[in-house]
């Protein structure tokens, strides 16, 4: 299964990710590639199995709702590319989130 | 309604659970704290770190979905729903897509003002999912950037969706209060819309009839609403928008020019302005999470979640009409209240034996002192028994519903009971006897009232009536009308 050059612009801008053209042609044949890949498992008779919503064979994993020690807050903010004392600074965000 | 068109309204409400740590972290809920202080490498998204599902969320989100008649499949999974916004650091919001904790749900609503017939509106889904953190843009410093605070980021919230059923902002309206209540009782929420536990977007567009057939105006979706009140203007005043702009360009839903739209509640024009819209959500690419497993919840679960609601609003407002016959308005104003002091006003009716006469002192005397001192019903220091024990005497004839009051008020000035507070007002309750006597005095000393009642002017006996409060204001007038009328004729 192909995937089009259209179709990794989208999904690139949607991962903010700036690609060139040359990134853009290389990125459309190795997805492709990889989806091709994937593409072999319908050559399988999956009729009898399940679906899966999970890998694990797993299910209610909780904990118990008691507060924890936060980070600090000098911590918290240390690998941000731009901070205040409180917060994290941004190009201004337009609207509402 | 006359209105040449059909409003159809559905909401989307976010309710902020009331958990003591966040869904997937043990970071603190409070809310207040100083920015940025509530955070950690799970809610902050950094590499490596793994969620692990809050319980008590996972109960107060059953508890709600069940209350509103929701289906609870067998199992629920956890999504991650991708977008890119500063306040979400991870770059996609823990939620729930295809599997979601509940569905088909209704919540029934009614007007006890008859404004509309009750209802129910059916609940598309209840699902649970992580809130973003906080954006302010920074003004003072005038540089342009924003700030973002990441507190809130991760607090569980209960996303719950209704079908397009409500057809009015009235109705809506309705909707939102019923809710709230029912979440009240529930004790899942604070429902502080202030603090922002509580969050309302609305969806709405028209249905007009036009002579080529019915057509429907684009669905906008109308955000920002800082309280009930402003959902209900801002669903007005967008109704009334949509109209007009239809008949200005007749743009129909699905046209070119058609499709849905954002727009924002501006409390201070009282319009409402367009939106910056994120991504379409087919672009939110949806996939299962990875670091979180399924819930799965059996039938037996669901019935001891059933069993433990407790009697929620509907059915109470029903009770209080059918066993203390109080109206449906009474029975509104009592249930709003909570259920502290509807249990308070059932223990008063229980005690003095009427409900109507308990309705009218609870919704007039108790509540106007609690609202005067912004204070609830815990802290009102008559208790329901005390209080009986005082409409009882009024009942009896023993004090006039305006002594009673007085009585009340030194009850709660000085805490006393209701004979030590009635002879502190040097009240005390008149015999047979005494009052025989003064009615006797008052008639031998007004022939001319004696007179005008025996020639079938009964009104003249009120005359006496201010004499006898004079001579002793514990008389009850009531008595001493008819004790006159009785004396008179006997003469
Ligand atoms: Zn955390």
């Amino acid at each position: 299964m192909a995937i089009s050059r259209e179709e990794v612009k989208k999904v690139s801008l949607l991962a903010r990710l700036q690609l060139s053209d040359a990134e853009l042609e290389t990125m459309t044949a190795q997805l492709g590639d990889i989806l091709g890949y994937v593409e072999l498992l319908s050559e399988l008779d999956t009729d009898k199995v399940e679906p899966m919503a999970h890998a694990l064979d797993v299910s209610n994993v909780f904990r118990d709702d008691k507060v924890r020690a936060s980070l600090d807050r000098g911590e918290a903010l240390a690998n941000a590319p731009k901070h205040d004392d409180e917060c994290y600074r941004v190009p201004a965000v337009l609207g509402d989130g | 309604m006359t209105e040449p068109y059909t409003i159809i309204i559905g909401l989307e409400v976010h309710v902020q659970l009331s958990t003591a740590s966040k869904l997937f972290c043990g970071c603190s809920t409070a809310f207040g704290s100083p920015a940025n202080t509530q955070t950690c490498p799970v809610c902050i998204g950094m590499p490596g770190s793994l969620p692990v599902m809050n319980r008590e969320a996972m109960a107060l989100a059953l508890k709600t979905a069940v209350a509103l008649n929701c289906e609870i499949p067998r199992r629920t999974k956890w999504d991650r729903k991708q977008y890119y916004y500063p306040d979400l650091p991870k770059g996609y919001q823990i939620s729930q897509f295809d599997l979601p904790l509940s569905e088909k749900g209704y919540l029934t609503i009614s007007d006890s003002r008859g404004r509309f017939e009750p209802k129910p509106i059916r609940i598309i889904r209840a699902h649970l999912e992580e809130d973003a953190g906080k954006s302010m843009h920074d003004e003072v410093a005038g540089k342009g950037d924003s700030r973002i605070d990441l507190n809130r980021t991760g607090t569980p919230l209960l996303e719950v969706v209704s079908e397009p059923d409500l057809r009015s902002p009235v109705e809506a309206r309705a909707y939102l209060d019923e809710l709230k209540l029912l979440l009240n009782y529930l004790d899942v929420s604070d429902c502080n819309m202030q603090e922002g536990s509580l969050r309302v977007d609305a969806n709405i567009n028209l249905h007009i009839d036009t002579p080529e057939g019915p057509v429907a105006t684009p669905i906008v979706e109308v955000k920002n609403m800082n309280s009930f009140r402003a959902v209900e203007r801002a669903l007005d005043f967008e109704a009334q928008r949509q109209y007009e702009v239809w008949q200005e360009t007749g743009t129909i839903m699905g046209a070119p020019g058609g499709h849905k739209t954002t727009r924002g509640w501006d409390e201070t024009a009282q319009v409402t302005v367009p939106q910056r819209t994120k991504e379409e959500s087919s672009d939110y690419r949806y996939f299962p999470d990875p670091d979180l497993v399924p819930v799965t919840t059996t039938e037996e679960q669901v019935e001891a979640i059933r069993a433990g609601l407790g009697e929620l609003p509907a059915a109470l407002r029903e009770r209080l009409q059918k066993t203390y016959n109080v109206t449906p308005y009474d029975a509104d104003v009592l249930v709003n209240q909570g259920r502290e002091l509807v249990d308070y006003f059932t223990e008063l009716a229980d005690r003095c034996g009427d409900g109507k006469m308990a309705a009218n002192w609870v919704e007039q005397d108790v509540l106007r002192w609690l609202n005067d001192r912004q204070i609830g019903i815990g802290e009102f220091s008559v208790s329901a028994d005390a209080l009986a024990g005082l409409l009882e005497k009024i009942k009896g004839g023993d004090l006039t519903t305006s002594r009673g009051r007085d009585v009340l008020t030194a009850m709660l000035d000085s805490g006393q009971s209701v004979d030590a507070a009635m002879r502190k007002l040097g009240i005390q309750s008149v015999d047979q006897n005494e009052l025989e006597t003064l009615c006797g005095e008052l008639l031998a000393a007004n022939p001319k009232v004696v007179e005008d009642v025996k020639e079938g002017r009964l009104k003249a006996v009120g005359a006496l009536i201010g004499q006898a409060k004079s001579r002793n204001p514990n008389v009850n007038p009531g008595q001493v009308r008819e004790l006159c009328l009785k004396l008179i004729e006997r003469m």
